[in-house]
């Protein structure tokens, strides 16, 4: 085990109304097995023994899986690794360094407080057309649905996608797009997802250009950064998708 | 028919714009690259004369012509509206630069490099056409017929305006590079992508990055190094 020093400099703002800005802090003694939030806990244990007002920061499961945690960290959505925040150590970085903390920056990911913001335009863009209709029943045995095995493992792997925002975070251009064509991809390509396919493409990316989130230019920076290595396959596969209901839907 | 509208100016549907304009104007690149390799044969400037007569006096060629002011039009116009919206898409910028590696520079930057490549583009219009349609351009004769010496301009430009040479190689070299990204990001955007196909498309990208500036930069290294 090392004990580092490290210098933070994080962004602090009070509400939604408020103008943020960069806060500098000192913090020494810290263990480099700690996770990056173990480390932000101890930051806000000595602010909260100061009388200060912790850092607020959104964080849940812990252990990779929720998609809860974000954190753009020296300018990139979860850090130096192609991880979630949490799954992230104080052993990524060295003793003595300055560490930039900032929240997801787009306009449709307005900042509630200091580190945490407004995600809930995900929600909006998955009840567009993000789900069946149809009963599904339980959980089907192996082999019951009627798809080859590189088509199942294409559409788990869309389905992968915690929601995180880190490819909002990373894009220069604030594009929700790699979001989107995950939770596209991974009903077009399933039996169940057919009979609302068309509407789903047509309502889910109309949902996502109201949002206010920009449009892909391709640079790849999104799938680069996603915690669950979304491919831009699937950008590819939602406009298509669209494209095609666009041009043949009859609605 | 809102739908069209609805459809053509959603974030998708002005993609689909650019990704089509783009290779529209690579086909053009294709096609002008060819026509000009005229000049390297030796016949003193005759076939590429006769082929500039063609070029600027054809009915269907000049049809074509308000095609392709229409497709630089349309490709830099979605460009500055989709800049603006991707802009706005985040008002507030980080403090701190983070870079991945696996993005590369020139695909976060196609708007810088293709308004460099419109600056030289504006150039060369008044290099060529502008002069070849409004000056005095020397007069040649073919098969007994008069024709306006295209092969001398282009030679004395390069030769004797020989500052405009930096400002091409330049221009060509951006050309490259948003060829690089925009090749396979237009297949991309048309939903074009497949195990097989993709890193064959890829490849082309790169390749026609390389072959289509070299092309065009043997011409003005041509006349103003060796001839």
């Amino acid at each position: 085990m090392k004990s580092m020093n490290l210098t933070l400099k994080i962004w602090r703002q009070a509400n939604a109304q408020a103008k943020g800005e960069m806060k500098t802090y000192s913090l020494s003694g810290i263990n480099d097995h700690m996770s990056f939030l173990e480390m932000l806990d101890v930051l806000n244990e000595d602010l909260v023994k100061k009388g200060e007002e912790p850092v607020a920061f959104d964080h849940d499961c812990r252990e990779g899986i929720c998609g809860a945690c974000s954190l753009v960290i020296n300018g990139r959505p979860h850090g130096p690794l192609q991880t979630t925040t949490c799954q992230l150590h104080m052993r990524s970085f060295k003793d003595g360094d300055t560490i930039y903390i900032e929240p997801w920056r787009a306009k449709a990911f307005p900042v509630m407080k200091d580190l945490i913001v407004d995600r809930s335009a995900f929600d909006r863009i998955q009840q567009a057309g993000g789900y069946v209709s149809v009963n599904t029943g339980s959980a089907p045995d192996a082999n019951e649905i009627p798809i080859g095995k590189q088509i199942a493992d294409e559409a788990f792997n869309s389905a992968t996608c915690i929601g995180c925002g880190a490819c909002v975070a990373a894009c220069k251009n604030a594009s929700a797009m790699l979001f989107v064509g995950a939770k596209l991809s991974q009903y077009a390509m399933l039996p169940q997802g057919q009979v609302e396919r068309k509407r789903r493409a047509e309502a889910m990316v109309a949902q996502m250009d109201k949002e206010g989130f920009g449009a892909c230019t391709n640079t790849g920076a999104c799938s680069a950064e996603c915690p669950k290595e979304i491919s831009m396959a699937n950008i590819a596969m939602m406009n298509r998708e669209f494209l095609t209901a666009k041009f043949t839907g009859e609605a | 028919m809102s739908w069209i509208s609805d459809a053509l100016t959603s974030s998708i549907g002005r993609k689909l714009s650019m990704s089509l304009t783009g290779l529209f104007l690579v086909s053009f690149l294709f096609v002008h690259l060819s026509g000009n390799f005229l000049l390297f044969k030796a016949d003193n400037g005759d076939a590429f004369n006769l082929y500039s007569h063609f070029m600027s006096t054809a009915g269907i060629i000049r049809v074509l012509e308000i095609v392709l002011v229409a497709g630089f039009g349309l490709h830099i116009y979605t460009a500055i509206v989709l800049t603006r919206k991707n802009a706005a898409a985040r008002p507030v910028e980080y403090v701190a630069n983070g870079s991945n590696k696996k993005v590369t520079w020139f695909s976060k930057n196609m708007g810088l490099s293709g308004s460099i490549v419109l600056v030289f583009l504006l150039l060369h219009l008044q290099n060529f056409y502008w002069r070849y349609h409004n000056w005095d351009i020397p007069m040649v004769e073919i098969d007994g017929k008069e024709y306006k010496d295209m092969y001398f301009l282009v030679a004395s430009v390069f030769k004797n305006e020989w500052w405009v040479n930096p400002v091409y190689l330049l221009g060509l070299l951006l050309l490259g590079f948003h060829l690089q990204h925009g090749f396979a990001s237009a297949f991309n955007t048309l939903g074009l992508e497949h195990k097989k196909y993709s890193p064959i498309i890829s490849r082309i990208g790169n390749l026609i990055s390389v072959l289509i500036p070299l092309g065009f930069a043997t011409m003005p290294l041509y006349f103003w190094l060796f001839n």
